[in-house]
């Protein structure tokens, strides 16, 4: 979506980064017994605020760990690093990922890190099952957008 | 503490994002880009993280119980049934349009990109609407041909 930008490898960076990921799994795992799958986080916190049908009642850790994400690039920032985004800027695009992101790991009782990081390391059948169909969906609607479309 | 640790655990996987560069969803879209822009970045974050998560796993279900009380709590179902299958692609579909999961469009916010602060509240919308949708008859194994 929008113009294509092209980013550079960094496998360093990225493994670190993964690591840092996989030590917060443990510790939600070590000091709260649960997976650290954000949509399921996400969901727990929706529920102080809206009726959600089995969405789990411990919030305080759950609120917190939602502050926590927010405040890493500000910390990142803080420390001297730069953060780069590039958000694509089809506002309309943007509302139907949302969406379908949000309706997809609810429906699905997962997303990258809940099925992905956290269900892999548990060897759970029906995580491997939803990571090969979301990594299929989406490899699918980038070739799409990028390359029938062109650029969408 | 709990709060305390609930941020820090949250802070440490924000950072882990920032750094690893999936909290830029156009680094998430080059690696979803074979035909074009490819950029394999995302596999090592993937590599990291759970092979992390997998032997740290492992050492913390030695105890008998979490840190701060309570029990394990882990998924039980085991059945690779329709909501689940039909759920993931919905979610790919919508990862491979705007380049964000859910934990890195959290990182993503204050950050205040517009796209950014329409895919939010698009997301809250979405799960709610997804948890409500479990049970609907379409999508339940049982009753979906009827």
């Amino acid at each position: 979506m929008g113009p294509l930008t092209p980013t550079e490898f960094t496998p360093w960076m990225s493994l670190g980064g993964g690591i840092l990921i996989g030590i917060s799994t443990v510790m939600v795992m070590a000091l709260f017994g649960r997976i650290a799958g954000i949509a399921g986080i996400t969901n727990g916190v929706l529920g102080a605020v809206v009726p959600m049908g089995g969405a789990p009642r411990d919030r305080d850790w759950r609120i917190a760990f939602i502050l926590g994400l927010i405040a890493a690039p500000l910390a990142f920032a803080l420390a001297g690093g730069t953060v780069q985004q590039t958000v694509p800027g089809n506002l309309l695009g943007m509302a139907i990922a949302g969406l379908l992101v949000g309706v997809g790991t609810g429906l699905g009782s997962g997303c990258t890190s809940g099925h992905g990081v956290c269900g892999m390391a548990r060897l759970s059948r029906r995580s491997f099952a939803a990571v090969a169909a979301f990594m299929a969906a989406a490899f699918v609607t980038v070739f799409v957008l990028r390359h029938v479309m062109g650029g969408f | 503490m709990r709060t305390f640790l609930g941020f820090l655990s949250g802070l440490v996987f924000g950072l882990g994002l920032v750094i690893s560069g999936m909290a830029n969803p156009a680094k998430v879209l080059n690696f979803l880009d074979l035909a074009g822009t490819w950029d394999p970045s995302l596999a090592f974050v993937m590599a990291g993280a759970t092979v992390t998560a997998f032997l740290g796993y492992r050492l913390v279900w030695r105890r008998s119980a979490p840190a701060l009380g309570g029990a394990f709590d882990l998924p039980t179902a085991t059945r690779i049934d329709r909501p689940l299958i039909v759920g993931a692609i919905l979610f790919g579909v919508g990862w491979g349009i705007g380049g964000f999961c859910p934990g890195p469009a959290w990182t993503a916010l204050p950050l205040l990109a517009p796209g950014t602060l329409v895919f939010i509240p698009m997301l809250l919308v979405g799960l709610w609407l997804g948890a409500h949708s479990k049970s609907l008859s379409i999508l339940n194994p049982d009753g979906a041909f009827r």
